[in-house]
């Protein structure tokens, strides 16, 4: 292990890296802070970017500063003007926003920042001792396996990423692998369901779909109903960032608590930083003495700093599956694989036997943001909160143009224009019905992968004897299974005995 | 019905299209000596054209409840013309005007106007200011794409590009 920090540290500590962990923190708390645009939209944006370097690890950098930049803009806009940017710091609002209110925006910012900060080095740390564990397992695996991982990943994704509605989730996930096998698939010389065009060949753009899926339908969200940017109410004036030791003994053991907690939320797959912010602030609730209990929502430090932290460290926790399966376990993981896999890198257990410097380098840079993120953004968030008060007459347009801009250099081709509008239509129609985009895009970016390790087990085993001659993969296979019937009984269960007391509603 | 049931009519009839498209049409084209591979190109797709068929049917049969009531940080499609939909559909009509013409008129011709255009569309008024952010936005990206990235963008419009 401690080679592998020394290489890390080499290749980290290079002049371009350590400006892509800046540019990228930066980039990423200046637009993770606008309301309403989240991380996966600014990643998504950012690829084109990221994939024009060329070199992986300065890409991954890249995209991972980018990626809690935005977790901690998204903080400073939920505290500031109660307006979460991000999904996963609406817990950070319920008592930070109180807190600004009070006149203590200052204090409530740095109590996140630190409280961030903490949670994202625990969960580098975290990191740097799961991820080689993990992996050594993971050398193990057969094709067979990796088949059946991957569909209890995806069907993982299924059962959280929906609101509940696990047959919609599952039928967005099919839907995405079913557009991977569009186009000239690797095994087979032959194009699939091209419907003749010649555009279609080579299947659809990854970036493409990331940018329908997510940018697009956000910044039309954007235009459709002006009261979800709103910037008024904003409170100017931030001084006095100091907190005093009482609050700092306070918040420790939260912060160590959660920052565990949050880490392994974001292991697992489909979890991830919005659940572990959510369960991080309730934890400390109840766990809390019940005075204290009292201030939670008006304004407690300790109600700052669990979801905080917890969001930090899943954030950090959601990249073992990627680095060590190639598994993504959230849309944001999955668009950084896509990337990857645009760079001729395929994450996965070998990855760290064959590209060391790539996997260390990005958890060392990990710390290296974490450090940035404070030193940086602690004197200059008075400045950069300005931001908020771009006028989204200008936003609006220019968040467009990127989406076509990230579409158009990804593939040099107007066509791919048209079809991200399209899609982008698509995306927004499915969105007011409330079907999950993430598990379609995670779908597609994990379906040829899918399709391969099936085919590959299918000519060894000469067909599907593989599934049962294998004990793991049935067991995993079985998982799977469960995974996506068990919280779809449960909730029919749930619904018949609410039934069953009906109150006339 | 409501509108998610629509769409898992719509998802069933793609499916159902890909689905015949697999079972019955892609096996034709294959050579005898990949008829003996235990797995054949069509042998995934038909898989998923049954699950998604499933799914869909199930979503569209009602056996999964809708969540009921929107929540309130989402829009409600219910009321879709109390939004700003005619600004939502303009500025699509633009990003659309904007595929047609990045190439024909050169980018930085098209930036210029979809971000001068995007933002009047949005109800922005001071005409100095917008025009000075387009331009200098239009610029940078070009010079950003074009030079530093070293991806080609045609800047102007095809009848001054020389062999454009």
């Amino acid at each position: 292990m401690l080679e592998g920090i020394l290489i890390g540290l080499s290749t980290a500590f290079s002049i371009t890296n350590i400006l892509m962990v800046v540019g990228g923190c930066l980039i990423g708390t200046f637009i993770g802070m606008l309301p309403g645009l989240g991380p996966m939209s600014i990643i998504a944006i950012m690829i084109p970017v990221a994939i024009s370097i060329g070199d992986p690890s300065a890409a991954l950098i890249l995209l991972a500063g980018v990626y809690y930049g935005a977790i901690f803009g998204g903080s400073t806009s939920s505290i500031l003007i109660n307006a979460p940017g991000v999904a996963s710091t609406v817990a950070t609002s319920f008592d930070g926003y109180p807190l600004a209110r009070q006149g203590k925006a200052g204090k409530a910012l740095t109590v996140a920042a630190i409280s961030s900060f903490a949670g994202g080095s625990i969960g580098a740390v975290l990191l740097m001792i799961f991820a080689p564990a993990l992996a050594s397992v993971a050398l193990l695996f057969h094709s067979a396996e990796y088949f059946a991982l991957m569909v209890v990943g995806l069907s993982a994704i299924a059962a959280f990423a929906g609101t509940g509605q696990v047959i919609k989730a599952l039928l967005m996930t099919i839907l995405g692998v079913i557009m991977a096998t569009v186009g000239e698939g690797a095994l087979f010389n032959m194009p699939r369901f091209t419907m003749g065009l010649m555009d279609l060949q080579s299947g659809f753009g990854f970036i493409t779909l990331a940018m329908a899926m997510f940018a697009l339908p956000e910044a039309l969200y954007l235009v459709l109903d002006p009261s979800r940017s709103k910037t008024e109410g904003g409170t100017n004036e931030i001084k006095d960032l100091r907190i005093t030791k009482a609050e700092a003994k306070a918040i420790t053991p939260v912060i160590g608590r959660q920052s565990i907690q949050g880490f392994l939320i974001g292991v697992l797959p489909g979890a991830g930083a919005t659940i572990a912010s959510f369960l991080g602030y309730a934890v400390e609730r109840n766990i809390a003495p019940k005075e204290e209990q009292e201030q939670f929502g008006k304004g407690s430090v300790k109600g700052l700093a669990a979801p905080e932290s917890a969001n930090n460290a899943a954030c950090t926790g959601s990249f073992v599956p990627l680095l060590t399966l190639g598994i993504p376990g959230s849309g944001t993981t999955a668009i950084l694989l896509g990337a990857l896999i645009a760079l001729n890198v395929s994450p996965g257990p070998r990855l760290m036997i064959d590209q060391p410097e790539i996997f260390w380098a990005v958890i060392i840079s990990m710390y290296l943001g974490n450090v940035i993120l404070l030193i940086l953004n602690l004197p200059l968030i008075p400045y950069i909160a300005k931001i908020l008060a771009v006028p989204r007459n200008f936003l609006i347009p220019f968040i467009l143009f990127f989406t076509l801009m990230g579409a158009y250099i990804g593939q040099n081709n107007s066509t791919e224009l048209l079809i991200l509008v399209g899609f982008g239509i698509c995306a927004t129609v499915l969105r007011f019905a409330d079907y999950p985009l993430a598990p379609l895009l995670i779908g597609f970016i994990l379906g040829r992968m899918l399709e391969d390790n099936f085919s590959r087990s299918m000519q060894l085993y000469d067909g599907i004897s593989f599934i049962y001659e294998r004990p793991m993969t049935l067991g995993l296979l079985v998982l799977a299974v469960i995974l996506v019937v068990l919280p779809s009984y449960r909730a029919r269960r749930a619904r018949a005995r609410a039934e069953g007391v009906a109150d006339g509603d | 019905m409501a509108l998610d049931r629509w769409i898992a009519m719509i998802i069933l009839l793609i499916c159902l299209a890909y689905g015949y498209a697999a079972y019955f049409t892609m096996d034709d084209s294959l050579a005898p000596f990949m008829r003996r591979n235990p797995i054949w190109p069509s042998t995934f797709p038909k898989i998923l054209s049954v699950m998604a068929i499933i799914c869909s049917l199930l979503i569209l049969l009602g056996f999964e409840k809708s969540s009921g009531e929107p929540k309130p940080t989402e829009i409600n499609y219910r009321r879709l013309t109390d939004y700003k939909l005619g600004q939502a559909i303009a500025l699509l009509g633009l990003m659309i005007a904007y595929a047609l013409l990045l190439r024909p008129a050169g980018f930085l011709l098209s930036t210029v106007s979809f971000l001068f255009i995007g933002s009047f569309i949005l109800g922005e008024r001071k005409y100095l200011v917008m025009i000075l952010a387009s331009a200098i936005a239009a610029g940078v990206v070009w010079y950003l794409v074009d030079r530093v990235l070293g991806i080609f963008l045609s800047p102007l419009p095809m009848f001054l590009a020389n062999g454009g």
